[in-house]
């Protein structure tokens, strides 16, 4: 009976933790329908920023819940006026410029920090279910990942600027004409997404390993996971990281993690051959 | 500028190229001759993805999975056979096979640009995470141990067709290296100019105007995909004989990410560019390689950044743009979207053949 529990468990944190990774690239591609390859990079900042304040004496909460997010909500401010916005409507070059810019960034970081690995210890502690243990924070990530649902909605639906900002994701020409600066919009959702972005590594922070590579893993499983969900920003990135995210943890407790990952893999390229719109593209057809 | 100049200018270049291949071992040293040779065997690398990204518009982001299928499908089967022949053969066979099964998916569930780039990222992971995990004894292929993350060392190296006792010293291999790229290059620039190469190229242009004249895009770039997966798998090849060992980060983001900075820098829509870029990057990364102020992340990433912003074009086309402004042109030529190498470019050719 444990047993079942702490699989559960772990398959509650794959999902939230996909979650969290998603939602940041998830707003970036679906309303602006730009291609960040430097989101794996953005999660690496979140957690250097994170480690680094934490071990210079802020609080770790403080650390993850503000500083990471802000931090990289700055970056990925800069990014947007230096070079992001030269490249809307160019789609193959913003995936290569971004490209660059997570090498760039990688580069920067390896140069200050050197190649070794970081980390903070997690907070919360442990408790057991029978023989096995498990830890609180994994349940807090689950909260976070429910927080950040809850908030993501009620922004979108029942803010000016949640309103402003479907408006232009669904006609900027329209939108332009109705007093509204597409630049601004597009501006800010960038920053945004950078910012939660930002807080999903720092919150991963202290259950990973934090090396300035470590982008490269994430990459990959939160294209995958928002290729799959479509395009509603919500319910897509939800599903798609539910259906993932149980498959890898199911598919790494009965095999070896690799095989899961081989698996949700396998499980994307299905899914896209038989959903070529994402399964809210099938599914959740006007959610947000 | 009539065809006819054209022919004999491009007979030419391949003719020099011919000749400087041939001579090089005899001008330069050793040690400058296995760069070559690596440089080439990453040229051919380099031209496998010029051709699905520039002529059929599949940008893959994960092209080092055919050359890493490639790799290490010559590397077991030379361990087994002992003998490189078969072994040439499988390393482009496998890859081909691999790709024709991806390209299924891909191309005939239509879907686009973006998540096939997304795809073939992650189809380079999910083979590099498996690759690494086979450490142990439990994972051999016949008499090939396949090392995990250590790689498999001492891979036998090319010998002469069908005389396994008669191993290619590194002149020799130098002359298959280069001879190779120089042949994959006529190859496809030969393909380019007949009309299978044409429907190619109209693929890019227009899918629904190409599938209206008659033409299948699905089964069109599923033979592009399968011809380029073709010949990264022989570079593949052509890498393992060079180093003699293939690991696990042949498979590796960074070289992914390097083939399209070459083709950026060198040019899209170009073959010869690619192989320019090819050879200029990897001097570059040799160089950084071998001083400690700069890392080579840093330096790739901002130089894919600079280009993309400043010149999205490439070298070769800017290159040649500017030729043709300062040689007042005769004749009102049409400039062709694909690669039909004007005389200046023919001449930079031997360039980059050497």
């Amino acid at each position: 009976m444990a047993i079942y529990l702490i699989v559960a468990l772990d398959v509650l944190n794959g999902i939230s933790s996909l979650f969290l990774l998603c939602l940041g690239l998830a707003i970036i591609f679906g309303m602006m329908k730009i291609i960040n390859l430097a989101h794996g990079e953005f999660i690496m900042l979140g957690a250097y920023a994170t480690v680094i304040s934490a071990n210079a004496g802020v609080n770790i909460w403080i650390a993850m819940l503000v500083v990471a997010p802000l931090f990289v909500g700055l970056v990925g401010l800069v990014i947007e006026r230096c070079l992001i916005r030269f490249l809307y409507g160019r789609l193959v070059d913003s995936m290569l410029a971004t490209w660059g810019l997570s090498l760039l960034i990688i580069g920067i970081v390896t140069t200050i920090y050197g190649n070794t690995q970081q980390g903070v210890p997690t907070p919360l502690g442990g408790f057991s279910i029978g023989s096995y243990q498990s830890s609180y924070y994994t349940l807090f990530l689950a909260g976070m990942a429910v927080v950040m649902m809850a908030v993501v909605y009620s922004v979108m639906s029942y803010t000016r600027f949640g309103l402003i900002a479907r408006a232009t994701m669904q006609n900027p020409a329209m939108a332009a004409t109705l007093g509204v600066n597409p630049a601004r919009v597009y501006m800010s959702t960038f920053a945004v997404g950078a910012a939660i972005t930002g807080l999903a590594g720092g919150l991963l922070a202290p259950v990973s390993g934090i090396t300035p590579g470590m982008g490269g893993a994430y990459v990959a499983k939160a294209f995958m996971t928002v290729v799959g969900g479509g395009a509603a920003i919500l319910s897509g990135t939800m599903s798609a990281a539910s259906l993932f995210g149980a498959v890898n943890q199911v598919g790494a407790f009965f095999t070896t993690p690799v095989y899961g990952e081989v698996l949700v893999f396998t499980a994307a390229i299905v899914l896209i051959r038989l959903l070529p719109r994402g399964i809210s593209g099938r599914f959740f057809k006007g959610n947000l | 500028m009539t065809i006819r100049f054209r022919l004999v200018a491009q007979a030419a270049a391949v003719l020099i190229a011919i000749v400087a291949i041939v001579l090089i071992p005899s001008v330069i040293e050793l040690f400058a001759m296995m760069q070559l040779t690596l440089f080439a065997a990453m040229a051919v690398l380099a031209l496998s993805l010029a051709f699905i990204w520039g002529f059929g518009g599949i940008l893959s982001f994960g092209q080092t999975a055919f050359f890493g299928l490639g790799g290490y499908a010559y590397a077991i089967s030379a361990i087994n056979f002992q003998d490189s022949t078969p072994s040439i053969l499988l390393a482009i066979i496998v890859p081909a096979l691999f790709a024709a099964i991806l390209g299924y998916f891909i191309f005939f569930g239509r879907i686009s640009d973006v998540y096939l780039g997304v795809i073939t990222l992650t189809v380079t992971l999910i083979l590099f995470n498996c690759v690494n995990s086979t450490s142990g004894d439990e994972y051999r292929i016949g008499k090939a141990l396949l090392g995990g993350f250590n790689g498999i060392p001492a891979v036998p190296t090319f010998n002469v067709p069908f005389h396994p006792d008669q191993v290619l010293s590194p002149e020799q291999s130098w002359w298959v290296t280069g001879g190779a790229l120089l042949g994959i290059f006529l190859l496809l620039r030969l393909l380019l100019s007949l009309p299978a190469g044409r429907v190619i190229v109209a693929v890019r242009e227009n899918e629904v105007r190409a599938s209206l004249l008659g033409y299948d895009p699905r089964k069109v770039k599923l033979l592009t995909f399968i011809l380029s997966g073709a010949i990264a798998g022989f570079a593949g090849a052509l890498y393992v004989n060079w180093g003699a060992f293939v690991g696990p980060t042949i498979f590796s983001l960074s070289l992914s990410a390097e083939i399209i900075i070459w083709i950026t820098v060198g040019g899209l829509g170009t073959l010869l560019g690619p192989i320019i870029g090819c050879v200029l990057i990897e001097y570059i990364v040799a160089y950084i390689g071998s001083q400690q102020a700069l890392n080579s992340n840093l330096v790739l990433g901002a130089v894919l950044v600079v280009f993309v912003l400043l010149l999205p074009k490439g070298l070769v086309p800017t290159a040649r743009d500017l030729l043709m402004r300062l040689v007042p042109a005769s004749k009102p030529k049409a400039q062709h979207a694909d690669d039909h190498a004007p005389p200046p470019v023919a001449a930079s050719r031997m360039a980059g053949a050497e």
